[in-house]
């Protein structure tokens, strides 16, 4: 498809630059990253991510020139086999425009936050050189989202997905010789693996629905897919069943939804922006955008659809609770996060797909903004610590004790490790860090759903389309924001109230600006982000806006009713969580006031409710003992000691031993060839007796010689 | 004129007295001289023949006589090497016992 063939006005030309300009970034980095400084490596990544931003923002305006069209930009050939024909095609309409601007924008903001964060975290863990890996690692991953929202086909948005998978797993393990603390472990990398897999577990889901979609549907390609599924639908309905129910494992995978979501707690060993930008913001919504870019073969098999909803919406509620007992504040927000994709995978499933889009792209405002502060506060009680720690060794010199070269590691070796993501070592910190505590207090409100914030306007859009179909997911979606409003306030009641529960808190430091202004846009947008799409007439701008692709829904109007329930459970969960953890402030070594009142309930919160134990039980521990019986008594016994020591090794010692050398060889060849020497040897020794060296023996035989040649002769 | 059978015998006589003693002789003097005399029992047995058959094709033929010559040459040429030879053994074995010179055995 040519841009003077289809397309008079737009930047579509410029499409391929949303995964080149990353791309760019990264080389000159990977190139010149050695003798770049780090502002300048920063710069470059940011401003490659720029650029794929304000190439979205050029796409996003030419879509909407082209009246919502959707225009595929094809840039090169890719498999041609048979009748599949494959090629690397930009698929431009306006969700995928929506996704480009989420990716980049979002991504581009975080980019520079990274330059102030990780400015410091090389140096706390004292590795400076891995400052250009990582942004090399984020623009990559830029990238390959970038591959995944604009794929014209189901292979091309698997190529994306691979891809983010793969930068899911280089930035989790970024720290990969160490955990989250800095120790030597292999905590970190361990769970880069534990990502990976369990996204193979998806990945493998997905590969089944691709196939299955080849086989009966006869392509990948969108429209073609599309086009193919109605007939199909008609003529053996379980294909499509099966196709979208594999998808909604790869979603699974990707997007943290049970049973596979056990990957993104502990995702967050990567550093904090790793965790805003994949973890919470972008790729993890990749399964959202998946089944949203396939409504028109979801739309074809409600019974799957009904699975998704369920399947999100148990996930929004099992991982909210799950949050509330947590006391790392990233892993509340990871929990958080996963019971927010909960939220949108059960909008999309009940075919709210607008609202889904929708709070996905609020969701990715506030979520990075909460992940970006809560990473502030860790560098903040971090510097809190270091700057303690270099007080008290100071003293110590006044006092003539020994001299210390690097204090934090010379108190590390002594003491316990200290945690700047513990809860419990927090608090008062809104005194100290107040810029990072006004912009958590408006990335908690918008995720708890308080009005006017974005996230209340998108969460009531899913609430309110739950309530007109599925009551029963209604429900779960609504007691999950109850659990969101309450453990965001226990959060918050946690970190900036009350007193400080370690010296590092008290002397907790504010955050440079290369942070905090990132940080202040996010907030900005996660006010007004609520404008995209208010639910009154006229408003439901990104309704109209996905319309052109995903077909034109009636924007619903405002239900009081909803909006006053879910406003009132989400006020009531603040109210609870400051009278448990507000009224009177937590002290140091206190256990949680939640403890007692709720007991082996909260234990359960406390542990995750025992998943990853019980996955080490179900599969893990089998499959270790299944992989020790197979290397230990299939492998090793069976097949190395028996198949091949004594079957193979034996015969072929029988044989040679047996066989070839005693028999053949000994008894045949080697016979022969003594009985020759042996038979030379007889007949030399023999004649040797006629040289006896007397000249006239010989006189003799020469005479007898003669005499018998000449009695021949005569006699003959 | 004496027929050739009686020079044939003759010459069969001295050959098996020469062959003798080569054969039981111990000294290698006499051996010589028994070799010399096989020889010459040879060049009789020659120069008889010769003279019997006297023309070859009706031409006059000397071939007994000349081999003779021959013979006679080639004995005194072996004498004279063989004398040289049991000179120098004489010198280093002091002794020319021909049974005592047998270290050429196999």
């Amino acid at each position: 498809m040519h841009l003077s063939e289809t397309v008079s006005s737009g930047f579509f030309f410029l499409a391929p630059w949303l995964v080149f300009a990353p791309l760019t970034g990264l080389l000159i980095n990977a190139i010149f990253g050695k003798r770049f400084s780090e502002r300048t490596i920063g710069t470059v990544a940011s401003l490659a991510s720029g650029a794929a931003f304000v190439v979205s923002v050029l796409l996003a305006y030419s879509v909407s020139l082209n009246h919502g069209e959707m225009v595929r930009w094809r840039l090169a050939e890719w498999i041609h086999i048979g009748s599949l024909s494959l090629d690397w095609t930009f698929r431009i309409d306006s969700l995928s425009a929506t996704m480009m601007l989420v990716v980049s924008g979002v991504g581009t903001l975080i980019h520079i936050y990274a330059i102030g964060y990780m400015h410091e975290d090389v140096r706390f863990k004292h590795e400076e050189g891995r400052f250009a890996r990582f942004f090399m690692f984020l623009n990559l991953f830029i990238a390959a989202m970038m591959i995944l929202v604009s794929g014209d086909s189901y292979m091309m948005l698997f190529v994306g997905w691979e891809g983010v998978g793969l930068c899911s797993f280089l930035l989790i393990g970024f720290w990969y010789e160490m955990d989250t603390l800095a120790r030597p472990s292999w905590a970190n990398s361990n769970a880069a693996k534990k990502a990976f897999i369990t996204n193979r577990v998806g990945d493998f889901g997905f590969l089944i629905a691709g196939f299955l979609m080849f086989w009966y549907l006869g392509s990948f390609q969108f429209d073609e897919v599309f086009k193919a599924a109605p007939a199909v639908a008609e003529s053996a309905p379980w294909v499509i069943v099966a196709i979208t129910l594999f998808m909604l494992i790869g979603v699974a995978g990707k997007s943290a939804q049970i049973p596979l979501y056990i990957w993104l707690p502990d995702a967050m060993a990567g550093p904090t922006p790793v965790s805003a930008l994949i973890h919470a913001a972008t790729m993890v919504t990749a399964g959202v955008y998946l089944v949203t870019r396939s409504a028109s073969i979801y739309t074809l098999v409600p019974q799957a659809q009904y699975i998704v909803a369920m399947v999100g919406a148990g996930t929004a509620l099992f991982a909210a609770t799950i949050a509330v007992g947590q006391y790392d504040i990233k892993k509340v927000l990871a929990y958080s996060t996963i019971s927010q994709l909960g939220f949108m995978v059960a909008a999309v499933g009940m075919g709210a797909y607008v609202a889904g889009m929708f709070h996905l792209i609020t969701h990715a405002f506030f979520k990075a903004l909460l992940f970006l502060s809560a990473g502030s506060v860790i560098l903040g009680l971090e510097r809190g610590h270091h700057a303690h720690a270099h007080h008290a060794a100071h003293d110590d010199h006044g006092k003539g004790k020994k001299k210390k070269d690097d204090h934090g590691h010379a108190e590390e070796e002594h003491g316990e490790v200290f945690d700047p993501g513990d809860m419990r070592n927090m608090g008062g910190l809104r005194k100290t860090m107040p810029v990072t505590f006004w912009l958590y207090i408006i990335g908690t409100l918008a995720l708890a759903g308080i009005f006017p914030f974005a996230g209340f306007w998108s969460k009531d859009e899913i609430l309110l389309d739950a309530s007109l179909h599925f009551t029963s997911i209604y429900w779960q979606l609504a007691i999950a924001a109850f659990f969101t409003a309450f453990y965001m306030g226990r959060q918050i009641w946690m970190v900036f109230f009350g007193e400080a529960r370690s010296d590092a808190a008290k002397h907790a430091q504010e955050s440079p600006k290369v942070m905090t202004v990132p940080l202040m846009v996010l907030a900005a947008l996660s006010v007004l982000g609520g404008a995209l799409n208010l639910p009154f007439e006229g408003f439901h701008n990104l309704g109209h806006w996905l319309g052109h692709t995903l077909g034109e829904v009636e924007g619903l109007p405002l239900d009081l009713k909803v909006a006053g329930i879910s406003t009132a459970l989400a006020l009531l969960a603040i109210v609870i969580s400051w009278f448990l953890y507000g009224r009177n402030p937590l002290k140091t070594g206190q256990i949680d006031p939640l403890k007692k009142p709720l007991g082996f309930v909260f234990t359960g919160m406390e542990n995750k409710w025992f998943v990853d134990e019980g996955y080490f039980a179900l599969i893990i521990n089998p499959f270790k003992k299944a992989s020790a019986f197979l290397a230990d008594v299939i492998d090793w016994r069976f097949w190395h000691d028996f198949v091949h020591d004594t079957v193979i090794l034996g015969t072929y010692n029988w044989l040679s031993e047996i066989a070839l050398n005693k028999y053949a060889d000994q008894k045949g060849i080697d016979a022969f060839a003594n009985w020759l020497g042996t038979a030379t040897q007889w007949i030399s020794e023999n004649m040797r007796k006629i040289q006896n060296g007397f000249v006239r023996s010989y006189a003799l035989s020469v005479m007898l010689g003669v005499v018998l040649i000449l009695g021949y002769l005569i006699f003959k | 004129m004496v027929p050739v059978n009686y020079y044939v015998a003759l010459s069969a006589v001295l050959f098996s007295i020469g062959a003798l003693g080569v054969l039981i002789r111990r000294n290698p003097l006499i051996i010589f001289m028994s070799i010399e005399l096989m020889l010459n029992a040879a060049n009789l047995a020659f120069v008889a023949f010769g003279r019997s058959f006297e023309l070859q094709g009706g031409q006059p033929f000397f071939g007994g006589q000349i081999f003779v010559f021959f013979v006679i040459a080639v004995a005194a040429a072996e004498v004279a090497v063989g004398l040289a030879l049991l000179v120098e053994i004489f010198k280093t074995k002091k002794n020319i016992n021909i049974d005592e010179l047998n270290s050429l055995k196999g």
